[in-house]
């Protein structure tokens, strides 16, 4: 505020249009956390209804099904915020991880001894190819993520069953220790939960504190301005896409360490329940604000409502319907709020001016 | 795009009218290739089956172009397909005679196309993330209605006579009404002043209601549209395959967009013509069936749509950036060329 020149009220009113906007940042920021907290209210909701209906369902076998059941969309939904808070969106990860999973049988068919720590590379490896190749066509061609990563939704799908040609590789086919990885404990967590939780602090912890991640923001928030702020748009782009891809060949290894069963359609339309996923926990779907911590709880919320119904008595065909309207009552809620914070700003400004 | 800027028109059909040309030319390479290499193609029975299974996706491209080009999406279309599916089997094991029931389906399916309207005109939520949402909840609907049951008995004059030819060919009846929505679809995007908003607001909302263009009412009729559209394509699906299921068309979806983008509508909006889609339905399924009939398995075809998808995005996009380069290197070309170039 260096406005000597100015008239006398001129600094006043910017302090004000500052005083407003960081008053802006803290109500964001509070909304922004309420939205996490509400999504773990109605999760601590749902698991205490129906464990009053059934106490088995938070049984040791319950709580292990539960963590194990939320993994793979978790793993998956903080790749997929990643890509959305840039203002980009990834449909190939079903894809990606049916290739994955695939390949690691194939792995474990080839080399029956070969070490777990290799399976985990090799799907990892193969997500990553999958998602440059997204990236590149995003990124250097110029074309929207939504179109691409549909076309390779495709591509991806269509590879794996060719090279699959009807093939099933049987959990009997897997070595003893890799299929024990699907089943071990770990300070009574499934060590494949603990896959999940690695990934989602590290992600969330990236996106919080390093430069480069604070750039997704800016960039989902506005590519244009953000280009001119000098951020590299496209190889951020191009990162976050690859990011995606490999978190999703490791969901790939982690579906076929708990499934031990194969084929080609392994995660098949599982990217709208991704989607879905990011978008209850609180990313807006075009950018620029939401957190891996949101979208996760939109996945274990989303898992444990497939469940939960089947305990509540509820006919197991609606489960798809709730998906829906979940969906549509977040981004009426998002909608609904920011509507508010804009009302409140307004309100502020006009006094302090 | 004005008369009297005659350069400027004739621009405009160089660049995004050669796409329709390109996809055309396309389909006559495959047709006649096709032909010659796939022991089945050339036959009339072929194409009669052929066409009976591009009739779904193209009736639902054709609103579907025109809602791309208000740069907004459905993705919901091939769940409403299917909940209309599961609505028709159960109202008719309800007893309900078809003459009634669907009529009840189309309006059912208009009614769909109105939540989806509400919540993107009327609340102003982004159809991306609005639709995936119905596109799960009309899909959850149909299998509350239906469950995974199947009702397959359907009286054989109606599925009979859904497949039935045109006298004297194998032609199949239903490509005319088809037709005839699509002419009519065609005269409303191209010669109608509503046409012309629709592309208005793809370039840019806001400028296009300073224009006195209605978008919001425009918006949510279109979706009513598709709803009632997609619900007809169920009906005809029900039908086809003498089979109501709750599973009916899932993933449509996916190839109506597919076939719309190859058309070379810009799913930015603002760009795109009919004829162009209808020619990128007929060359994706056309290509597709050749492949089935020369034995490639239907699950590896998928590798065709997606690859086909991805080119005619970045052919485009790549031809414009090469023609920008092009420019640049000429700085002595005039600056009309230049500027359009922006």
């Amino acid at each position: 505020m260096t406005t000597t020149t100015r008239p006398e009220s001129a600094p006043d009113a910017a302090e004000a249009r500052a005083r407003s906007g960081a008053a802006g940042i803290r109500l964001g920021h509070r909304l922004f956390v309420a939205r996490e907290v509400g999504i773990g209210l109605a999760l601590l909701l749902l698991i205490a209804v129906t464990t009053a209906v059934n106490p088995r369902f938070l049984s040791g076998q319950g709580r292990r099904d539960l963590m194990l059941g939320a993994t793979i969309l978790v793993v998956l939904a903080v790749g997929q915020a990643i890509v959305i808070i840039t203002r980009n969106v990834d449909l190939s990860v079903g894809s990606v991880l049916g290739l994955a999973a695939f390949a690691t049988g194939k792995l474990f068919l080839a080399m029956p001894d070969a070490p777990i720590v290799l399976a985990i590379l090799v799907g990892i490896g193969i997500g990553v190819l999958c998602g440059a190749l997204n990236g590149a066509l995003i990124a250097v061609a110029r074309v929207p993520a939504l179109v691409v990563t549909l076309g390779t939704l495709y591509v991806f799908r269509g590879v794996d069953y060719s090279w699959a040609a009807g093939q099933q590789i049987n959990a009997a086919d897997m070595p003893a220790g890799f299929k024990s990885m699907g089943t071990a404990d770990l300070l009574g967590v499934p060590l494949l939960a603990l896959f999940a939780v690695a990934v989602l602090l590290v992600a969330g912890f990236y996106l919080r504190s390093y430069r480069s991640g604070r750039e997704l923001y800016a960039i989902g928030s506005d590519p244009a301005a953000a280009r001119l702020h000098g951020i590299p748009v496209g190889w951020r782009v191009f990162t976050a896409l690859v990011v995606s891809g490999g978190l999703a060949g490791l969901a790939g290894v982690l579906y076929a360490a708990r499934y031990g069963t194969l084929d080609a359609a392994a995660g098949s339309g599982i990217e709208l329940n991704v989607v879905a996923a990011v978008v209850v926990g609180g990313v807006a779907i075009f950018g620029g604000s939401g957190s891996v911590y949101g979208a996760a709880l939109g996945a274990v919320l989303l898992s444990t409502i497939g469940s939960a119904l089947p305990v509540l008595k509820v006919n197991p065909f609606w489960q798809q319907a709730v998906v829906g309207a979940l969906i549509l009552a977040a981004i009426g809620l998002d909608r609904a709020l920011a509507a508010r914070v804009a009302h409140r700003l307004r309100g502020r400004k006009a006094r302090g001016a | 795009m004005a008369p009297e800027r005659t350069g400027r028109s004739a621009r405009w059909v160089s660049t995004f009218g050669t796409w329709d040309v390109l996809v055309i030319v396309v389909l006559a390479l495959v047709v006649v290739g096709a032909s010659v290499l796939v022991e089945g193609f050339a036959t009339a029975r072929f194409w009669g089956f052929l066409l009976l299974d591009i009739v779904p996706i193209a009736l639902i491209a054709l609103p579907m172009t025109l809602i791309v080009i208000t740069g907004e999406i459905d993705l919901s279309v091939a769940s409403t397909l299917g909940l209309a599916s599961a609505v028709l089997g159960q109202l008719w094991v309800a007893g309900l005679p078809l003459a009634l029931a669907v009529p009840l389906v189309v309006l059912l399916g208009a009614l769909l196309g109105a939540v989806n309207g509400l919540f993107i005109a009327g609340f102003g939520l982004p159809s991306l993330a609005v639709t995936i949402g119905t596109l799960a909840l009309y899909r959850g609907l149909a299998y509350v209605v239906l469950g995974d049951r199947a009702v397959a008995d359907f009286p054989i004059g109606w599925t009979g006579n859904s497949i039935e030819a045109l006298p004297g060919t194998t032609v199949p009846w239903v490509v005319l009404p088809l037709a005839v929505l699509a002419i009519g679809f065609g005269v409303l995007l191209h010669a109608t002043p509503i046409g012309r908003g629709l592309y208005a607001m793809g370039n840019n909302d806001q400028a296009a209601t300073f224009a006195g263009v209605a978008v919001a009412r425009t918006k949510f009729w279109l979706y009513v549209v598709t709803g009632a559209v997609a619900a007809l394509a169920g009906v005809f699906w029900t039908m086809r395959y003498a089979s109501a299921r709750a599973d009916n068309g899932a993933g449509l979806e996916l190839s109506v967009v597919a076939a719309v983008l190859l058309g070379g509508v810009s799913i930015f909006g603002g760009r795109g013509t009919l004829v162009g889609v209808l020619a990128g339905v007929l060359l994706l399924m056309t290509l597709r069936n050749a492949l089935q009939l020369a034995d490639v398995p239907a699950d590896t075809l998928t590798v065709v749509t997606g690859t086909l998808l991805i080119i005619s995005v970045v052919g485009p996009n790549a031809a414009g950036m090469l023609r920008a380069r092009m420019r640049r290197r000429r700085p002595s070309a005039p600056p009309v060329a230049s500027a359009e170039g922006a």
